[in-house]
Parts: structure tokens; C-alpha cells; sequence
């Protein structure tokens, strides 16, 4: 047997788990009610270890997925049957509906597999529990991480993580939550929780310290997969969906730009912009103006917007003006640290670094290391001393090995 | 931490100044307000357009506007938090509005309806 065909049999068992995991468990879960999802999640895992056992003997079958889908409903069959949560639980409460209990039917159609996933996003995105636990779960169910997978995007370990899933789903059981799309109603409201865990889930990738350059794209691309679920549905196909569509698609066209091989950071006016992935670019820009429609401007609107703007690298005053305005705009809707240091630094391209210096004075973070690199980067050319001072503190203070790195190049490069 | 409201009296500056002029009154304007907002202590404000304006009189009598005699009119506020009138008058003192002479931004304390103000 050829090397290249074996290695591709060794693949395909994770590539399916990855794409239909959580496919299999949302359908299920939304069969059996979130009360089982622990049994929708050990159907689904069943399911693989019968393909692993399986397929090395009798080959891989021609339509895997097919195959897989097929398993899955049997066991779930034989589960509704065998088990009976059907005769403790539910029956009483069903009993008019009994027929179709006898041949219990487990819908794995695309359009349901859609439906189901779409509904648990919102039923695992709900404000009962931490936010932290909502990306988590979103991790395990709706993108089939393992659990190893995701104790190493948070940096812990894997008891942890079981406790904080097993927990968040207890929670959500005494919540009695449904698994449905919200009414319309309260739909707004909760499509912002949803988009929140999408966009956290997506920083975890791209501002994570775990040096797993594999899973922290990963992290991103699922973030953006279960986005664009929501933009494919036509009740969720909001303006600001597809704003934040668009801010990730801008980011991860610079996912290569921006480390080294080793990790270290390289810093944007060092990116190499070859490496930049034009074709993100370009449906960043659709999906941003796909969203520009309704007069709703979101935080995700402007900070696409500062996204888009940021990816020009030719420094003009057009540039930064349009994102410092954007950076005040973006702050009267949601204050955050990390808006207010980039804030400063654009005004100090837009108005000049004495201007930005005094608003720097006012913010007065002690302790955040990025304060301090903002003022070194401020105090550089006009005051090289207190540039190496600031340096100095942010170095101090630096999280990671990178970081400081970073910073001790820029206290290199002054001459005090 | 209270909050303060900034309430800015100043000719209509349409009347005053070229189309440069105003452009370069909103870049500031924007510029004093994203650095209250920076500094995590905006909490809201608005323009009030000067010629979408009535004034209610008693027996309700309407006239235009609530110009009249008075030079200086309500153009417009703002409400920051801030931990005492003077700090909430130092965010004032940035207030672009000043530059003309005779404006004037008035800082008033909002109740908190705890009956403690």
C-alpha cells in the first residue's frame, strides 16, 4: 500500500470527528432535549470508536460520512429503545405521541443537521452561565474539540476543563433550557451573548499565550465557521453578524504576517504584507458592507472598520484621522484598556505624539504593561530618556517571553 | 463616582464660521469626547440642532426658538462621571465650545434619585 493513501486513512478518522462530532450531538440533543446531552455526546463518540474498530478490517466505506450518520441513528434507535428514557421520563408526558416513539426517528438531513446546530449555539450561549463555560462548551459541542484540545487553549488542565463543562451543562439543565432559535422578541439580546462567546472563542486564537500555533488557527476558523452559520440563516442574518464576520476575516489575514517561526511576536510595521492573505481581505470588505446596511452601527461595525483601515500600511493622515475617530466612537459604545492605548497611538499619528502624550497622562494605567510600551513608543524622539524609562517598566512587567523580547527590541533601537 | 452633566451655551456657529472652521470644531469636539471616553468616564451626550426649536410659554403660548434676547443658547451636552465637580470641571475646561469668546460650559451635578444629592 502506498505511504501517501495509509497516511490519509490515519487522518480521515480526526478530520471526521472535527466536521461531524458535533453535527451528530447537536441532532441528537435536539432530539432527545439538552437534559441528555451527556447521552447525545457518548452516542456520537460511540459512533467513532465503531468506525475505528471497524473500518481498519473491512476498509474505509465509500460514503464515510453516510456511513457514520447511519451508526449514529441505530445506536440512537437502539438507545431510545433499549434505555428507555422514553418509559422513565418521558412517556407520561407523551403518550399521545406514541407511534412515533415506536420507530423513533432521528432526522440527519443537512437542513436539520443546520437547524440543530444553529439552535444549540444559542441554547450553549446562554447568559446563565459563565462566559468562560460558554466558550468552552462551544469548543467541546459545537466544534468538537477534545477535551485535551481545549485545556491547552486555556492553559490547564483537563480535569478542570471536565469540571467547568460538566458543571456549565448541570446548570443549563436546571435552567430547563430549550434548544430553539429565541423568539423574535428576545432574539436580539441573546444573538449579542452568542456573538460575544463567537468573539471570544476568536481572541482565545488570536491572543492566546498557549504556543500551539495549530489549534490557535483552529480556534479562529471555527469562530468564523459558526459565524457564518448565523449569516446562512435568514432570522440571524443580522447587520452585525456579518460586522464581525468581517473584523475576523481582517484579522486572520494577517494570522501569518504576524509571528515568527519560533512564536515571537513581529511587529506590524515589520510585517512582511506578501503574507497577507488577500482573498480575507476581500470578503472582509463584502461581508462589511453586507453588513452596512439599516443604519445599525455596532462595536463590531467600527472595529472591522478600524480592522480595514489598519490593513492599508501606507501612513497617511487619512488613515490614521479615520481610525482615531473610529477609536472615540468605539469607546463611547464600549470602553475597554486595549481601545483606549490604541486610541492614544493613533492620535499621536493623526495629531502629533506632545497632543498624545498629555492624553496618555490622563489614562494613568499603572501596572499595564501595554501603558507603558505605548508611552516608550510616545517619548521616543522626543524624549529618548523617559522612551528607555517606559520601555524599561513595560519590560518589567512583560507576560511572556515574546513580549518582552518585542519591547527590548524597540529599547534597543532608541538612542539615549 | 457622580455623574455631571456639561451643558454647553455658545452662539450658532453655522451664522460665525466657514465650512473649514466647523469641520475642524467637530474633529476637536470628537477628539475632547473620545478622551473622556478613554478614560472609561463618558456616560452620554448630544447636539441640539438650532433651528428645529421651539419655546412653551405659559398659557401656551409657542414661539421660535429659545433665542430672543439671549446671545447664548443651549447647543448641546454632555455627561461624564466624575469624582467631584472640580475633576468634572477639568473634563469642561477641554471643551472645544470655549474657544469662542462669551461661550460658556456649565457644569451641573445630575441626582442620583437616592434623595441623598
Amino acid at each position: 500500500m502506498p505511504a501517501g493513501l495509509f497516511m490519509k486513512k490515519q487522518e480521515l478518522i480526526p478530520h471526521l470527528f472535527r466536521t461531524e462530532y458535533r453535527k451528530i450531538v447537536s441532532v441528537l440533543c435536539r432530539r432527545f432535549g439538552f437534559a441528555y446531552i451527556e447521552t447525545a455526546e457518548d452516542i456520537a463518540s460511540d459512533t467513532f470508536a465503531t468506525a475505528a474498530q471497524i473500518w481498519p478490517m473491512k476498509g474505509v466505506p465509500e460514503n464515510p460520512v453516510g456511513w457514520l450518520y447511519n451508526v449514529a441513528k441505530n445506536k440512537a434507535k437502539n438507545h431510545l429503545h433499549r434505555k428507555g428514557i422514553f418509559d422513565e421520563k418521558v412517556a407520561p408526558s407523551v403518550k399521545i405521541e406514541s407511534e412515533e416513539f415506536n420507530e423513533p426517528d432521528i432526522d440527519l438531513s443537512p437542513q436539520n443537521i443546520n437547524d440543530s446546530q444553529l439552535q444549540m449555539m444559542f441554547a450553549i450561549c446562554h447568559p446563565s452561565i459563565s462566559v468562560e463555560s460558554q466558550v468552552g462548551l462551544s469548543l467541546r459541542v459545537l466544534c468538537g474539540f477534545g477535551i485535551d484540545e481545549i485545556a491547552e487553549a486555556f492553559l490547564t488542565n483537563k480535569e478542570t476543563i471536565n469540571k467547568r463543562l460538566f458543571r456549565a451543562k448541570e446548570r443549563l439543565r436546571e435552567e430547563s433550557i430549550q434548544i430553539e432559535i429565541p423568539a423574535a422578541a428576545e432574539l436580539e439580546k441573546r444573538l449579542d451573548a452568542v456573538l460575544t462567546t463567537i468573539y471570544l472563542l476568536f481572541s482565545e486564537g488570536c491572543y492566546s499565550i498557549s504556543g500551539n500555533q495549530a489549534i490557535r488557527k483552529e480556534l479562529c476558523l471555527e469562530a468564523m465557521r459558526l459565524c457564518y452559520m448565523l449569516i446562512e440563516n435568514k432570522s440571524t442574518d443580522k447587520p452585525k453578524v456579518n460586522a464581525l464576520l468581517a473584523l475576523m476575516c481582517f484579522h486572520t489575514s494577517r494570522f501569518d504576517a504576524r509571528l515568527n517561526d519560533d512564536g515571537s511576536i513581529i511587529l506590524y510595521d515589520e510585517q512582511d504584507s506578501s503574507l497577507w492573505n488577500a482573498e480575507l481581505i476581500s470578503r472582509g470588505g463584502y461581508f462589511l458592507n453586507r453588513g452596512s446596511i439599516g443604519g445599525v452601527l455596532s462595536k463590531y461595525h467600527l472595529e472591522a472598520a478600524i480592522a480595514s483601515w489598519s490593513i492599508q500600511q501606507a501612513d497617511t493622515k487619512e488613515k490614521w484621522e479615520n481610525i482615531l475617530q473610529l477609536y472615540n466612537h468605539l469607546l463611547q459604545i464600549e470602553y475597554s484598556p486595549v481601545a483606549a492605548l490604541n486610541r492614544t497611538f493613533a492620535m499621536a499619528k493623526a495629531n502629533g505624539k506632545l497632543e498624545a502624550i498629555k492624553e496618555a497622562d490622563k489614562l494613568n494605567m499603572t501596572n499595564n504593561r501595554f501603558y507603558f510600551a505605548l508611552l516608550g513608543e510616545l517619548y521616543s524622539g522626543i524624549d529618548n530618556n523617559k522612551s528607555a524609562e517606559n520601555f524599561g517598566k513595560a519590560i518589567l512587567l512583560a507576560k511572556n517571553p515574546a513580549e518582552r523580547q518585542a519591547m527590548q527590541k524597540k529599547l534597543a533601537r532608541l538612542e539615549v | 463616582m457622580d455623574e455631571f452633566i456639561l451643558i454647553f451655551r455658545h452662539e450658532d456657529g453655522s451664522k460665525i464660521a466657514s465650512p473649514e472652521q466647523m469641520q475642524t470644531w467637530m474633529k476637536q469636539t470628537m477628539d475632547w469626547i473620545g478622551g473622556i471616553a478613554a478614560q472609561n468616564k463618558f456616560v452620554g451626550g448630544n447636539g441640539l440642532p438650532l433651528d428645529t426649536s421651539r419655546v412653551v410659554h405659559h398659557n401656551n403660548v409657542v414661539t421660535n426658538g429659545p433665542f430672543g434676547e439671549i446671545k447664548e443658547t443651549i447647543g448641546g451636552y454632555v455627561i461624564v462621571k466624575a469624582g467631584s465637580i472640580d475633576e468634572a470641571v477639568e473634563f469642561a475646561k477641554g471643551c472645544p465650545v470655549l474657544q469662542g469668546d462669551g461661550n460658556t460650559v456649565e457644569v451641573r451635578k445630575i441626582a442620583r434619585g437616592d434623595g441623598a444629592h
